[in-house]
This record gives C-alpha cells, structure tokens and sequence, in this order.
C-alpha cells in the first residue's frame, strides 16, 4: 500500500487524486476485520451453501452417478456379449473343424475302400486271363503236338511209297506196303538211334 | 490530465450493503459478497441442471465436464478416505465447486462504470467465510470421529508404537496441530485469494498513476500492464489450485476421523 501511495502522490496532481486518499483513509483497516459484515456474511453462506448441498447430493450428484454407472454397465454387458459371441465363434470354429476332419477321415477311408476292391478286381481279372490264356496255349500246343504227330506219319508213308518206289525201279518188284513201311520204321529207327 | 481515477488496493475488498435486511438485531443484509456468493452458486446450480437434464449414455459437451468435476473429486475422496469416504463425497464435491466458483469469479474484471457494489468480489478473500467452511470441516470430523470411533477418536493424538517417555509431548504436538488445522486451512485460502487480489490491484494501480503522469512517463505504464496481466493468468491457476489445496486437506481431515481408531 506504501509503494502504491509513493506511486500515487509522485502522480497526483488532481484533486480527484486527493479525493481517494480522503477516501482510503476514512476506511483505515482491513474490511476483513470489521465485524459489522460478519453476520451477513454467514447468513449468506449458509443460505448458498445449503443450497448447493442440497441440489447437488440430491439432484445432480446421482444423475451424474447414474449417467456414469449406466455406461459402465452396459460396457460391461458389451463386453460379456462380445465374449459370449467369441465363445460361439469359437465352438462353431471347433465343430467345423472336428466336421473336416471326420470328412477327411472318410474320405480317406472311401479312398482306401475303393483302391482295395480295384485292387481285387484287377487281381481277379488278371487270373481269369492268364487262367484264359493258359488254357488256349494248351490247346495250341496240343494241337501243335497232333500236328507233328500227323506230319511224322505222313512223312513215314511218304517215305514208304518212295522207298516202294525205288525198289520197283530197280528190281522191277514191288514189295508189299507194310514191308516197305517196316523197312522205312526201321531205317528211321536207326537214323534215330 | 486524463480523468483516471485508481482504487486503493484494499477498497475492493470492502463490503457494501445492496438491500438492508435484518433478522432481529442481527444485519443480515444482500450485499456485494452475498451477491456474488448468490451469482456463484447459481451459476453452479445451472450448469449441473443443464448437464444433469439429459443424462446421456453418450455424454454431450456439458455432461462431459460436469462428469470431470465428479470423476475428478470422486477418485480424489476415494484414494485419501477409500470406500467409507462416499459419504462425505457430496460435502467435498460442494465445498470444492463453491470454493472453485467463488474464487475464480472475482477474476473477471469488473463491468467498465458499474456502481461499487457491482463490482466483481471474492467473497472467499474474506477471512470470516474461509474460517466458516473450515470450521465446518472441522466439526464434521469431530462429530464423525466420535461418532465414528467413540473415545478410540482420542487415538488421533496418541500415534501406536511410541516409546512411552516420548508420548506427554507427542500428545502436546498432535493436539496443537490438530487445533490448528481450521485456522491453517481458513487462512491458506483466504490469504491466497486476499493477497492475489492486492498484487493485481497494485499493478493495475500503477498503469493508472503512470498514465495519469501524462507526457513520456505513461510508456512506463506498459511494464506494469504486462505484470497484471501475468499476475491475472497466476491468480487463475491460485484460484482452481487453492479450491483443490482446501478438498484435500478437507479429505485427509476426514480420513482422520474415519481411520482414528487404526492408528
């Protein structure tokens, strides 16, 4: 207050100036410290006091606290839904799992069905044919064996009735058949033997 | 001259009576700091009416500050009392926006001619309304601490686990310190409020005397300009500061009283 008076009366010119030092010194002290104003003061702060005690703890503080309480109420119910929801995705993910995997399995299973019984089938259509195939070598080679029977024979007689032949022409006589045929077999004997 | 005219630096603290009102003897009448206790709280009264209207799922602009306010003081009983503090969170919540709201509409400056008792006043620069709400303070714990903890309440001034030659002047000390905590706690925020509003006062006082100097002089009226403003942007972190200093103290006093007996 002294650097402001020294400020002050350093300024003042005017009478105004004096006028507020009049003023300033009329109300010497503190307007804290006067006493007149202290059950005004009180009164008012009961009154205003009081009276936002009683609309925010009743009226403001519980909506807020409703408002507050409401959100984090439903965020949580959010949260429980969408953990509810990740259960399902999950259980839903698990069955299809376990759904391909029987699938594969069967599958598999069909697979190995069906190679087998081709499997069969072709060792059974195998058989039969070589069976087939076997049977019909035999009878060439039954065939090719009457073959070289009847051939020998013819050969023999052939032999025979040249064997006549020559000896008709060279002693003007024909022998008999079958003693051209005995000649011939025992010829041919010991060309075999 | 150029017809300015500076207050003193304590003239904005005097109280002037707008309507005469008396209850008996006693003068109870409207005056400046009523007014503005009036205009502050009813400030209060309608910002949380008009945040509280539509309480929203999603909040809107004023319901997301007015849950600020309460978030803010609601953790702030929580971590110093812990959950028997709810009870006094209304207390708290309104003595911390009453303080807050006081405090911080003195700052605005005063409507250029209004009459005296208009101007803009702190009604908690004056010691007689801090001392009140500490008092209140102080005689909530009393009466919560007995209430609360019967003669076990003593145990506040006898901390457990003192030897026992050092317990007649721990007691001295406890007792001493407890009987000072209203007039700690009414002081800290009145002479916050008083002294800001002073250094406010003196700067703006001087860009006055030194612009009524005339000539070069008044271009010595920037300096202390700047420094009122500074000294403003201070007083409105003080003031927010002083309200939150007074809910915590307020909170650790309360705490006392709920936790007397596990000392």
């Amino acid at each position: 207050m002294s650097v402001f008076a020294i400020v002050t009366s350093a300024a003042a010119a005017a009478a105004e100036e004096a006028q507020v030092h009049a003023a300033e010194a009329s109300s010497a002290g503190l307007p804290q410290l006067d006493p007149a104003w202290w059950p005004s003061q009180l009164f008012w702060l009961v009154i205003t006091f009081g009276a936002l005690y009683a609309f925010l703890s009743t009226k403001a503080l519980p909506a807020i606290a409703g408002a507050i309480e409401e959100r984090r109420d439903r965020i949580a119910d959010d949260l429980d839904q969408a953990g509810d929801f990740k259960r399902q995705a999950e259980d839903a993910e698990n069955t299809y799992n376990q759904a391909l995997a029987d699938a594969k399995a069967k599958a598999q299973g069909i697979a190995a069905d069906t190679r087998a019984e081709m499997d069969d089938e072709i060792a059974k259509l195998q058989a039969e044919t070589d069976a087939q195939l076997g049977k019909q070598v035999a009878a060439a080679e039954a065939h090719i064996g009457e073959m070289k029977t009847a051939a020998a024979t013819k050969v023999g007689e052939a032999a025979a009735e040249t064997a006549r032949a020559v000896v008709e022409t060279l002693i003007d006589e024909a022998p008999t058949e079958e003693a051209a045929s005995r000649a011939v077999a025992s010829a041919a004997a010991g060309l075999k033997g | 001259m150029y017809g300015f005219r500076a207050a003193g630096p304590m003239e904005q603290f005097e109280i002037l009576p707008i309507v005469d009102l008396h209850l008996g003897s006693i003068n109870i009448s409207l005056t400046n700091s009523a007014l503005w206790m009036l205009i502050g709280t009813g400030a209060i009264i309608v910002f949380f009416f008009a945040a509280t209207r539509r309480a929203a799922l999603i909040p809107g602009r004023l319901q997301s500050v007015a849950e600020v306010f309460y978030e803010f003081v609601s953790d702030l009983v929580r971590d110093t009392i812990g959950p028997e503090g709810r009870k006094f969170f209304p207390y708290v919540f309104t003595l911390f926006v009453w303080i807050l709201v006081s405090n911080l509409f003195g700052l605005f400056p005063t409507f250029p001619g209004a009459p005296h008792a208009l101007h803009t006043f702190t009604p908690t620069s004056h010691l007689i309304v801090t001392l009140a709400l500490a008092m209140l303070t102080i005689s909530i714990v009393i009466v919560y601490g007995f209430y609360k903890n019967g003669l076990g309440f003593f145990k506040l001034f006898a901390p457990s686990g003192l030897p026992l030659w050092l317990m007649p002047l721990l007691i001295l000390i406890e007792v001493i310190s407890f009987l000072s905590r209203p007039l700690s706690l009414a002081i800290r925020l009145f002479a916050n409020m008083f002294a800001g509003h002073v250094i406010l006062k003196l700067f703006a006082g001087f860009v006055v005397s030194l612009l009524s100097a005339g000539g070069a002089v008044m271009l010595f009226g920037i300096a202390p300009f700047f420094g009122a403003v500074a000294v403003t942007a201070l007083e409105f972190l003080v003031a927010a500061l002083q309200a939150y200093v007074f809910a915590v103290l307020t909170c650790i006093y309360l705490n006392d009283a709920v936790h007397a007996a596990d000392h």
